[in-house]
């Protein structure tokens, strides 16, 4: 009898426990979808104040192309701004430095360097890539913790994915909803870049562009938008 | 194209970059017999190369009658004014070289690295001589392309434009037109 009760007992609390996993895992998945379906759809008709930008910088031609979006966008709105580069890179910040000097006139207008390790060097194998990647979403996590962006501006360098991915589970945890805006290097002319690739079919940008009509037509979802160079 | 007739200066300068990394593949293809005629035969008398990281360093000579002086160095805060210089750009395919060479309306012919991995950069310079905009040309194929080359068919490039993007970015996230 008193085997019996015990073996009741732990299955009941076997089935509780199994019951809160289940109905945690729906919410989740219940929340994931809405996220999911929520992206790519623009936010309510007016916003007047200024949304915390997160700027993430690649190595050469990425950077030039990205300040080029940088000098139309009004800074206004777009405040304050918070540029992540690679570690390995360190003459990205410079030039975001030197933007945020020559450009802004009033003073004060905030803007804050930030450095990230890399989830793939250029020329690393994708094999040990794999390690590497590991330690970037943990930096990234900090780094997303501290700054909870409400937009995401991305042009390619592998960096942008660990955290455009962790502000994709802020988003279905409902920590920070973010606009996640991820513009295809000019040199991509026929096949989007491994981040672009990933953010295009996770659904994770809401937003991406490309540069050349060709690649739109092979992806459809995409947004030709010309040449910014 | 809108470029400079120098013909009649008596230096016509042929600036050679590889960027911020290496490219030995590139040096060593300007620094053969080949590519040197072919230069001097289209009326070039000066060769700059920037090597950057590279390990192979070419043959620093001085102009003699029938050759065009060679000259190099490592890495400089002033491409922009070697580009200036320049009456003919040869360069890898990064994306901030060749723009900044149409930029300043320089004729340019873009040399593919066939050795890095993901070799996506040859879509570019394919695409932009497709439209004219520049030669494309391999290490092993420079000196045909020089031969061959046309300066008059080139197209200038026309300046890119952020606005488009701009203007979707401001709308989605609902701020008002200006």
């Amino acid at each position: 009898m008193m085997r019996e009760n015990q073996w009741l007992t732990s299955m009941a609390e076997s089935n509780g426990i199994a019951v809160i996993v289940v109905t945690v895992l729906t919410l989740i998945l219940v929340r994931l979808l809405y996220v999911l379906n929520r992206c790519g759809k623009s936010l309510r008709p007016t916003t007047v104040k200024p949304l915390s930008t997160l700027i993430v910088l690649g190595s050469g031609g990425h950077t030039a192309e990205m300040i080029n979006l940088l000098l139309e966008l009004q800074k206004d709105r777009f405040m304050p701004r918070y540029y992540v580069a690679a570690a390995t890179d360190n003459m990205s910040l410079q030039k975001a430095r030197t933007f945020e000097s020559s450009s802004s006139s009033e003073k004060g207008t905030p803007a804050q360097y930030m450095q990230i390790y890399r989830s793939r060097e250029v020329g690393q194998s994708y094999l040990t890539s794999v390690g590497t990647t590991l330690i970037a979403i943990a930096h990234a996590l900090w780094l997303m913790i501290k700054i909870r962006p409400e937009v995401i501006l991305c042009n390619g360098p592998g960096t942008c994915i660990p955290l455009c991915a962790i502000a994709f589970m802020f988003k279905v945890l409902g920590i920070r909803w973010s606009s996640i805006f991820y513009v295809e290097s000019i040199a991509r002319v026929k096949r989007l870049s491994l981040s672009g690739l990933l953010l295009y079919k996770l659904g994770i940008a809401d937003q991406l562009y490309v540069q050349w009509p060709q690649l739109q037509r092979k992806y459809p979802r995409s947004i030709y938008v010309g040449c910014l160079m | 194209m809108e470029i400079a007739d120098d013909s009649k200066n008596s230096k016509r300068v042929v600036f050679v970059t590889v960027g911020t990394t290496l490219f030995d593949a590139l040096v060593r293809a300007v620094d053969t017999q080949e590519v040197r005629q072919e230069l001097y035969a289209k009326g070039y008398t000066h060769l700059l190369i920037q090597i950057g990281r590279g390990s192979y360093i070419p043959a620093r000579s001085t102009s003699d009658n029938g050759s065009v002086a060679v000259e190099y160095f490592t890495f400089s805060s002033s491409i922009a004014e070697s580009l200036r210089s320049a009456s003919l750009v040869i360069s890898h395919a990064g994306s901030g070289s060749i723009f900044e060479t149409l930029r300043l309306r320089k004729p340019l012919i873009v040399v593919v690295n066939e050795d890095l991995m993901d070799n996506h950069q040859e879509e570019l310079a394919e695409e932009l001589a497709e439209r004219k905009h520049l030669f494309c040309a391999h290490p092993r194929t420079l000196h045909q392309t020089i031969a061959s080359m046309n300066l008059d068919s080139l197209l200038p490039y026309p300046a890119g434009d952020a606005k488009p993007v701009s203007k979707l970015i401001n709308k989605f996230l609902g701020f008002p037109e200006d």
